[in-house]
């Protein structure tokens, strides 16, 4: 989130798109309780009439897999109704009280010109730049026009880059943007955003979400009245955004929305990611994935990253905070190597594997990984507390993708599915010859250890007391692995040892793992005055302490500060992610004192946009930063320059400095499928037809050419369907489905039908009913129910069906031989390769036998 | 109440303290044992803690006493849940212990493994094993598929790759955890390295 979940009770108006959050998010979802006690609107727009629905002022249906088109037309809505009739008026002075048009000109880049080459196709349905044969993008048509370019000054303010230990690196060049202040110029970004949008009107929205006009209307106009300045409106979504193959264009669909309406930066507004596993925030931060390093900096790879030159080149920004990333770099890399990192071997960069990243290489992502089981090229898996055999799209294809492993490493607190591929109701054992280990993991409260919230917050759990039995922490079985690996490359001979044994890992007190060294190394530390190994360490106050040659050593820029307190380093509770004053001084929830809240302790991301372009909040009585005239008055940490070298910083426009531009994007050349959300069908699509351009599905969309995939066409399988949670249950089912209470609560997983649907199949509430594609075929209990409605889609009637997906075969207390996963598609978004889970293809029928 | 539990925490971290959810807890006879005469958490030690479950970061504590967990409530002085907290969060104690439906005794819940296992191939079932064997197995195996899969150099550039290993997982460690994870895969040459948050 950019905000954070006690800031809810801050905003005008709430909407819910791809979010269930009452349901999901229970006890944080209270915080809108509090916003619509205080008079807030409430919006939900969702497939099925859900439990946040049931609380909000406006529900409008939606046709799972087509929220760009929702989106689009809302962008359409406010350049009609707000930006166009009120333009002229702004630019001559006069005051305009429904648009915050002081900030789209200053804070977005609604103004930037764009290339001249620029340009998107409505009939092939592709921007300029396409690669047909390697169906991928170019993105030099989507930058901007240059109007002046400037050099990094090595002799002041960037003297560290040259000086003694930093790798030599040419630095980068700012390339200022021409700009055009009454957004008249055709190649600006606004009217490129005005003339891309005008085709998604009302009425052909309405036909592909299958809306009704008047309820998308209130939706529209309830949601842009958050343009007023001194408005905030708030964005909450969650996997019903994500999961499709246009994920990431929704989030930057939401992000535009956002910034068109001013609510990005300001005390109730924000994107707002609402995240559904307890560390999931942690281990995005931490870089658990393929392309990562930890603090959202780039893992190396064989083309733009290929050595520690290029990393520093191609990474470092030109102008705003990220022109800090080689100093984040160069600690990362001596924590990561210690005394073995110097600048004469490019401190260990060489050591780390680099990511195969030519257009023919193969993935490694989630799905793909599964594929590469298949190929024989993956051959042992370790498997921490993630259960896919349930969860992946197309399991049953998991299953049978692991099935070919030699080893399998499960750490977990039960025997999940994945632990016990061997035994699904689908395979034969004695054929299948992997070797399995099973590790009995700690529950949370048999170890002590950080988790990160959705709204950024460092959090400190105590241990309790000791794991049952023979069970441990995960930090211990990396250690002892770790140990033991290391053991054998130094008494044998073996491929490359050196990455594994130039590999700092001093994480003792007294001998023993310890995770609060780790905490340490996530901090950052000054090296000279510091050896872990004797327990010794001199904690950074802040990652702007970080240093680029060599002298300091942090593994997780972002999180410097959050541990850093000297006087007591074996004390969480003397730390700042361990305290613990709840009171608010803030008055609108920010807790500053709870806690630690990455970065820097900032509440609520991008708050210089707060306030407008002399420093005043937009919100009097939602003050967050004050330029008062001779320095910033902070309620909030400042997400921007307020001072430098202890001298105030006056306001200017810089309010988004993390991009390199320093404003925000309306339009983003860093996606690979368009540089604006464009609408798509989902993979699986009922109709043939895309009303907004000649492109049926996305262009970029990744792994469709899986024989795996095995896509189906509507005349099999008519039925749209998408899979959701339920409150008792979650996510695989592993924890909650050995809690007898939560069986009890919630025994089984069902479809959801419409009493239309149910008629036209002759089906009643609780019979077993058979859901099945091309990939699978599962066999769930029926709930005919209101709460999802045939809509009308392109003239005809389209029937929706919704699953939960929390069974299968293993475990105790409650199991189901059904795995809901064996029907979804392993196709992915080509931006975060994440599946599409939320729209696909199936057809139903009542089961054999299938009466109540 | 508060001021007082909050003094605690600062200073250590845990404190000794009465709760305030004992109604609560003992409302259900489906959660919780038969109410005893004694108020149920006397003398138990309370430990701060964060719930396993969604992103909310909702606080909880953990009441012990001898060594055995007795009770786990919502933390009334966290902002975000107020001592609130959901169906799932508040059956968190059963993820160690249940009540035996038989005798109302509070016993280890049979769901969880708490043991080391193998399954060797082409086997059935399970089989028990010792840490020390495991970790002397997967080091072992670990090398070995390292070893013959692993990419030095590719077109003359250093690439230190061991294609042959992939690791999943992460949004359900800590984040020291997390490091450590990344860090030795990372060090092994495991490029395939996903977690939920893929998903």
């Amino acid at each position: 989130m950019t905000s954070h979940w006690c800031d809810f009770r801050n905003t005008d108006v709430i909407l819910h798109c791809g979010s269930n959050s009452v349901e999901n998010h229970p006890v944080g979802s209270k915080w809108l309780n509090k916003a619509h006690e205080l008079g807030a609107k409430w919006i939900v727009v969702d497939p099925r009439y859900t439990r946040t629905a049931e609380m909000a002022d406006i529900y409008c249906p939606i046709r799972s897999g087509t929220d760009i088109a929702f989106y689009g037309g809302m962008f359409n809505y406010i350049i009609e109704r707000l930006i166009e009739p009120n333009l002229a008026d702004y630019l001559a002075g006069k005051e305009v009280p429904d648009y915050n048009f002081e900030y789209l000109l200053n804070y977005t880049n609604a103004s930037y010109l764009l290339d001249p080459e620029y340009d998107f196709d409505v009939e092939s349905g592709l921007f300029s730049g396409f690669d047909e044969a390697t169906k991928s993008y170019s993105n030099n048509s989507w930058r901007y026009q240059t109007d002046s370019v400037e050099e990094w000054d090595t002799t002041g303010a960037y003297a560290w880059a040259v000086a003694d230990g930093v790798p030599e690196f040419t630095p980068p060049v700012v390339k200022h943007p021409k700009r055009d202040m009454t957004l008249a110029d055709p190649m600006c970004v606004y009217q490129q955003l005005k003339n891309h949008y005008t085709r998604y009107d009302l009425d052909t929205v309405c036909n592909i979400c299958g809306m009704d006009k008047e309820t998308l209307e209130l939706v529209y106009e309830t949601y842009s009245a958050t343009a007023a300045p001194g408005k905030a409106g708030m964005i909450l979504y969650a996997l019903g955004q994500t999961q499709h193959t246009y994920g990431a264009q929704n989030t930057r669909a939401m992000s535009v929305m956002q910034l068109l309406l001013g609510n990005v930066g300001v005390p109730g507004g924000g994107v707002n990611a609402l995240r559904g596993e307890p560390n999931v925030q942690g281990a995005t931060d931490m870089g658990m994935l393929v392309n990562e390093q930890p603090g959202y900096l780039k893992w190396a790879n064989t083309t733009d990253r290929s050595s520690l030159r290029k990393w520093l080149e191609s990474q470092t920004n030109s102008d705003g905070y990220y022109t800090n990333k080689p100093k984040f770099m160069i600690s990362a890399l001596k924590e990561w190597f210690g005394d073995a990192a110097t600048v004469d071997n490019d401190y260990g960069y060489d050591w780390w594997p680099k990511v195969p990243s030519k257009k023919t290489d193969p993935d490694y992502t989630h799905v793909s990984t599964f594929e590469l089981m298949s190929q024989d090229v993956i051959k042992g898996f370790f498997c921490w507390g993630m259960n896919p055999c349930h969860s992946a799209p197309n399991a049953s294809n998991v299953r049978r993708a692991m099935a070919n492993l030699d080893w399998l490493v499960v750490a977990d607190l039960v025997a999940t599915e994945s632990a016990t591929f061997w035994k699904a109701p689908d395979m034969n054992p004695a054929d299948i010859n992997t070797t399995v280990y099973f590790l009995p993991a700690a529950l949370i409260y048999e170890k002590p250890g950080i988790v990160v919230n959705s709204g950024r917050w460092l959090q400190y759990r105590y241990q309790s007391l000791e794991p049952w039995e023979e069970a441990k922490p995960d930090f211990e079985m990396c250690d002892l692995l770790w140990t033991e690996i290391c053991r054998l490359y130094e008494d044998e001979d073996g491929a490359n040892p050196d990455p594994i044994l130039n590999t700092k890992w001093d994480y003792y007190i007294d001998g023993k793992i310890d995770p609060r060294t780790v905490a340490w190394a996530l901090n950052g530390y000054r090296i000279s005055d510091s050896n872990l190994a004797e327990g010794k360490v001199d904690l950074l106050p802040s990652y702007s302490k970080l240093a680029a040659d060599g002298s300091t050593a942090c593994a997780m820029w972002i999180y410097s500060g959050f541990w850093n307190n000297n006087n007591a380093p074996l004390d969480p509770s003397a730390q700042p992610v361990g305290r613990r004053d709840n009171n608010d001084e803030s008055g609108l929830g920010l807790y500053s004192n709870w806690a630690f809240s990455w970065p820097a302790n900032r509440r609520i991301l991008y708050n210089r946009n707060s306030a407008d372009m002399n420093g005043k909040p937009w919100a009097a009585d939602k003050k967050l930063v004050e330029w008062t005239g001779e320095k910033w008055d902070l309620v909030d940490q400042a997400d921007f320059v307020a001072a430098n070298n202890g001298v105030p910083v006056p306001p200017d426009d810089k309010s988004f400095f993390m991009l390199w531009e320093q404003n925000a994007r309306l339009e983003s050349y860093g996606m690979v499928d368009g540089p604006l959300p464009e609408f798509y069908e989902p993979f699986e699509s009922p109709v043939g037809e895309n009303l907004l351009n000649g492109a049926l599905s996305s262009p970029c969309m990744s792994f469709a050419e899986y024989e795996s995939t095995k896509h189906g066409d509507a005349s099999d399988y008519p039925i749209v369907a998408t899979t959701y949670s339920v409150t008792e249950q979650w996510q695989g089912g592993g924890q909650t489905r050995m809690c007898p209470a939560l069986v009890e609560a919630m025994p089984a997983q069902f479809i959801e039908i419409s009493e239309e649907l149910a008629a036209e199949k002759g089906i009643e509430s609780g019979d077993k009913v058979r859901v099945f594609n091309n990939r699978g075929s599962v066999e769930v209990a029926a709930v005919v129910t209101k709460r999802v409605k045939p809509l009308q889609v392109h003239g005809g009637q389209q029937h929706l069906v919704g699953l939960t997906h929390h069974y299968s075969w293993a475990g105790v207390f409650g199991t189901e031989a059904a795995t809901v996963n064996d029907l979804t598609p392993n196709v992915v978004d080509p931006n975060s390769f994440t599946p599409e889970y939320k729209a696909f293809l199936v057809n139903i029928e009542k089961a054999t036998g299938g009466e109540r | 109440m508060d001021l007082t539990r909050r003094g605690f925490f600062t200073a250590t971290g845990a404190a000794f303290a009465a709760s305030m959810a004992f109604e609560l807890s003992s409302q259900s006879s489906a959660l919780a044992v038969e109410p005893a005469s004694d108020w149920k958490l006397v003398n138990t030690e309370e430990r701060t803690n964060v719930c396993c479950y969604c992103a909310g970061g909702c606080g909880s504590l953990c009441s012990v006493r001898d060594g055995e967990l007795i009770n786990v409530e919502g933390d009334p002085d966290h902002p975000v849940n107020k001592g609130g907290l959901c169906p799932k969060g508040a059956s968190m104690f059963q993820l160690r212990n249940i009540v035996d439906p038989k005798t109302r005794e509070v016993m280890k819940n049979p769901g969880r493994v708490t043991k080391p296992m193998v399954r060797r191939p082409g086997a059935s079932e399970w089989e028990p094993i010792t840490w020390d064997d495991a970790v002397a197995e997967i080091a072992r195996k670990v090398k070995e598929t390292r070893d013959a899969t692993f990419v030095e150099t590719e077109d003359g550039l250093t690439v230190n790759w061991t294609p042959g290993i992939a690791s999943l997982g992460g949004s359900q460690q800590n984040s020291e955890e997390e490091y450590l994870i990344t860090k030795m895969m990372r060090s092994l040459g495991v490029v395939a390295i996903d977690n939920q948050a893929r998903v």
